[in-house]
């Protein structure tokens, strides 16, 4: 089935450099910054701290500063004191909130450190506040705390949440899971379209969707590797994951279309058709960035856990070398296909420790590293050309039409470094 | 609970950060998750530093909550110190660290590391990131600073710099300069630029320079009290502010306040006649509170305008704002709700905003030109040139950047002359910013923006008002940038006569009725 197998043993069963010290990723919370402009009607509403409306001002810069469908409700000195005002408050908030948005049809009450940690009951007052405001807006909860989520499993956290709202049904049906710019998703239903797939939904939705649903039935592919606890919790409604490398570059895109119509019972010829243009299109613009990219070796700090699908992208598309694939969580039963495409070599790395891992990437000087944005700046001064990670879940890099796109992201850097004649100290 | 979009300040221990990112040899042991990692970034990102903040972070998590945290703290530290071999140590704990107690400072006390370790108390859900630096910095001073023998030349101290500053880099390299050029030397610049061991000497200077009260009067207040010196009250922004320095640092000094001053434009610049245009342009001021004083004094007395409303973000100088507004004739706005700020610039709609970033962005979407005086600032305000606030060329870098966002004098007249000619037209901007200039959005629109929630409602009923399309058209004509006050005013003029319709009159009369 796949064009491209792999040359040796996977990277599947290499085992795996496990660290437990300082991390330098964001937290969940982050997640509300594409997620609220993917969900139209959706408003996210932190429980937290000061430094949680900060984080997010930080993270989102003030590139979206008009009317953002977030805000953070910070947690007082007075709200610490005794739990049932905080509960009160938050009531009081929420009903402010939504009457100046009648436009906001789902929220999400969005827990934090804080809350987790003055343990305020954020699914009661979820269920408490759903009642209240039934049946225009629906209120559900989850957490993207830094002590329970790292930077994208606040989607997962997010999307996991919608989960037991969804409707249930016996008929056949293909549910893809994760957020996508609006322009990337339409780019998917139609190529599944194209191989005469119908009936398809996708979750989150842009908007509010009563018909969305779950059952026995329901098959799902992933487009996010970062997606774990949906999965189990679609699972635990009885639907059937479909595993496959995930949709980055065009293998992956490929690979991942395919075992959808396998599942579906798609010919190749039908296949074939509704593939061979956009494949083309995508090898040739990845061949342009691949000039660039070819032969150069890359070193991934643990940040978007986007990291492994893209070192096999990377690898085995564009020609780089990887030497350390550091990533917050292995989740094996996401990323196995992807691993298992990773020719044998790199090292294998959950979790960090941030200044031992900035030890192994200054003796290994690799040509790229991929980092967040505290780092980046810090590591060209010392000559090191980075990517900033979070560029990959700010940008449109799924699928065909993406696929150069993708690529050129990470040799955009490199071309940088080469025009610049004067070096980059600081 | 208070609902909060954007924040002027970032919590307490981000102040913490600015003043151990400024110094050198000084490590801060954070007790936080691993998501308030994310403050990084204001210093490598936007502030463009070459390395990382010197903080370690413990990045406990859920599962280490209970027994756990103290030893990931201890740990934590033991190996900061070990990898950094800084001079001295502060510690503390983040919002979420703070709830669950574990004391950092007396774990750290208890580990006998060989160098000064500093406990900061900052509470979380009370203060702010200015608080925070201020504290930081003054615990530092405190635990290091000694009396004594003063310098043999006359010396000071500049106080108050920190990480992350609006404009602090370029400031100090002004101000030590006329310090020079008064014949006072410099002792220590502290935090941004100095060591726990520059701190430990500190007591050798003649008085202070305080530069930033916001982020250095604790410590000030705490060197007067201690190493008997004074410190400076003015803030040299501004021509006649720098001036009342140099007469404040001679008098402390003992040394002659004559220094060259041909380096000073602005007042040249103000002078001249193609700034006859500024003349009484309404302009509202907010930002942290000092620099919003300075603004002030330079906007009435130096550039000719009319300061329209002020207010300041920082409580901590609630009330001296209070005190000058009332001087200028305004009411102060104290608040660091960005929805507050908004609702005021809309309703006092002023030609121009002198603010923060917020105000930035206030000012787009109401379309009025807008300069940066104040924290918080973004990437762009942190330029590769030297660009100081402070002293004679700070002066010089004020009048250009609060003249750059309007629309030049000439230019002005020419688009009231023609501002029928179809390349001349108003929706062609002013002419030395780049891009497609776009008119100022209409009121309505703006409202609907807005999230305040002070949407008007569908149907008005008997109060709506109309504009005649002759009227419509004729608004039109009028320049842009003056488009959204002669509608507000003419609007508010006929509610004033209870009129129900707009015609070309009502909009001349209410011209004729507010014209100054
Ligand atoms: S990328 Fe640059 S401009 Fe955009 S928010 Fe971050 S620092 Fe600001
Ligand atoms: S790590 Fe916790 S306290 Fe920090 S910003 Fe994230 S949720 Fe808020």
């Amino acid at each position: 089935m796949n064009d491209h197998a792999p040359l040796g043993p996977g990277c599947r069963d290499t085992p795996v450099l496990k660290e437990r010290g300082q991390r330098e990723v964001f937290c969940g919370l982050t997640g509300i910054i594409w997620l609220h402009r993917k969900m139209q009607d959706a408003f996210f509403l932190v429980v937290g701290s000061r430094t949680c409306a900060h984080l997010l001002q930080s993270a989102a810069g003030v590139m979206i500063f008009a009317e953002p469908r977030f805000a953070t409700a910070i947690l007082e000195e007075k709200d610490l004191a005794g739990l049932a005002d905080a509960q009160d408050e938050l009531d009081r908030e929420v009903a402010r909130l939504l009457a100046r948005r009648p436009d906001i049809r789902q929220l999400f009450l969005v827990g934090s450190c804080p809350s987790e940690v003055i343990k305020l009951d954020l699914h009661r007052a979820a269920e408490r506040l759903s009642i209240k405001h039934a049946p225009h807006v629906r209120v559900l909860n989850y957490s993207g705390s830094g002590i329970e989520t790292t930077f994208t499993q606040g989607e997962d956290a997010c999307l996991a949440s919608m989960v037991p709202g969804l409707r249930d049904t016996d008929s056949r049906e293909l549910l893809l899971v994760g957020a996508l710019p609006d322009v990337v998703e339409d780019q998917m239903l139609g190529l599944l379209r194209d191989m005469g797939i119908d009936n398809i939904r996708c979750l989150p939705a842009r908007r509010t969707d009563d018909t969305l649903a779950c059952g026995p039935n329901t098959v799902f592919a992933l487009t996010q590797p970062f997606l774990g606890d949906t999965h189990a919790a679609l699972e635990r409604r009885g639907a059937r994951h479909l595993p496959a490398p995930f949709p980055f570059g065009e293998e992956g895109t490929t690979a991942w279309l395919r075992v959808i119509a396998d599942e579906f019972g798609v010919d190749r010829a039908t296949f074939d058709r509704a593939t061979q243009a956009p494949r083309a299109r995508a090898r040739k613009a990845i061949a342009a960035a691949t000039e660039t990219l070819n032969g150069k070796s890359i070193f991934f700090f643990p940040d978007s856990q986007l990291e492994i699908p893209l070192a096999r992208f990377l690898t085995r598309e564009c020609g780089m070398t990887a030497i350390e694939i550091g990533t917050p969580f292995l989740h094996k039963a996401l990323t196995g296909p992807d691993l298992d495409l990773i020719p044998a070599g790199p090292t294998i790395s959950e979790g960090q420790d941030v200044d031992l891992q900035l030890d192994r990437a200054r003796a290994a000087r690799p040509d790229l590293t991929v980092c967040g944005l505290g780092l980046a700046n810090p590591l060209e001064a010392e000559g090191l050309t980075t990517k900033w990670a979070i560029e990959l879940v700010f940008t449109p890099v799924h699928f065909y039409e993406q696929a150069g796109d993708l690529a050129a992201l990470f040799a955009r850097p490199l071309r940088r470094r080469a025009l610049l004649k004067h070096g980059a100290s600081a | 609970m208070k609902l909060t979009v954007w924040t002027y300040e970032g919590p307490p221990h981000v102040g913490a950060m600015r003043v151990a990112t400024g110094m050198t040899g000084l490590h801060y042991v954070l007790h936080a998750p691993q998501g308030d990692t994310y403050a990084d970034l204001l210093f490598t990102m936007i502030e463009r530093r070459n390395h990382r903040p010197p903080v370690t972070y413990t990045t406990f998590q859920a599962r280490d909550l209970g027994s756990d945290t103290a030893y990931l703290f201890k740990d934590a530290c033991r190996d900061a110190y070990e990898r950094f071999k800084p001079q001295a140590i502060i510690v503390g704990a983040s919002c979420t660290a703070e709830l669950i107690q574990d004391d950092p400072g007396g774990l750290a006390e208890s580990m006998g590391l060989p160098v000064p370790v500093i406990a900061l108390e900052l509470p979380s859900y009370q203060r702010k990131e200015n608080f925070g630096a201020d504290e930081t910095f003054f615990q530092v001073v405190r635990h290091l600073a000694k009396p004594m023998a003063r310098s043999e030349r006359v010396s000071c101290n500049i106080l108050g710099p920190t990480g992350l500053g609006f404009r602090h880099r370029d400031d100090i390299t002004e101000i030590t300069a006329l310090l020079y050029d008064l014949g006072v030397e410099v002792n220590v610049t502290a935090p941004m630029g100095s060591s726990p061991s520059d701190i430990a000497r500190m007591g050798a200077a003649h008085f202070n320079v305080l530069l930033y009260p916001e982020t250095g009067e604790a410590a000030a207040r705490w060197c007067e009290k201690n190493l008997g010196q004074p410190f400076t009250k003015t803030v040299p922004i501004g021509v006649g502010a720098t001036g009342d320095f140099i007469a404040e640092v001679a008098k402390l000094a003992g040394v002659s306040p004559a220094v060259d001053d041909s380096r000073l434009r602005l007042p040249w610049y103000a002078a001249s006649v193609d700034s006859t245009y500024l003349t009484g342009k309404r302009v509202f001021l907010f930002g942290d509170g000092t620099h919003v004083a300075a603004a002030a004094r330079i906007a009435r007395d130096e550039m000719g305008f009319t300061v329209c409303g002020m207010g300041c973000y920082n409580r901590e100088f609630a009330r001296p704002i209070r005190a000058l507004a009332k001087e200028y004739g305004v009411e102060a706005l104290i608040t660091d709700d960005y929805l507050e700020v908004e609702a005021a610039i809309e309703a006092l709609a002023p030609e121009m905003i002198l603010g923060t970033q917020m105000e930035r962005h206030i000012g787009k979407r109401l379309g009025i030109p807008c300069a940066v005086i104040s924290a918080p600032v973004h990437v762009q305000d942190f330029p590769a040139r030297y660009s100081p606030q402070m002293g004679f060329e700070g002066a010089n870098v004020i009048f250009d950047t609060w003249v750059h966002p309007l629309v030049m004098g000439l230019e002005e007249h020419l688009l009231h002359m023609f501002r029928d000619d179809f390349e001349f037209h108003d929706a062609a901007g002013a002419s030395h910013h780049g891009g497609k200039a776009t008119a100022a959005p209409e009121p309505d629109t703006i409202a609907d923006l807005s999230i305040s929630g002070k949407k008007k409602p569908e149907n008005q009923g008997a109060d709506v008002l109309v504009w005649l399309a002759d009227a419509e058209k004729e608004l039109k004509k009028i320049p842009f940038f003056v488009r959204g006050k002669a509608r507000r005013n003419t609007e508010a003029y006929a509610a004033l006569k209870g009129l129900q319709e707009v015609s070309v009159d009502t909009l001349y009369e209410a011209k004729a009725h507010y014209a100054r």
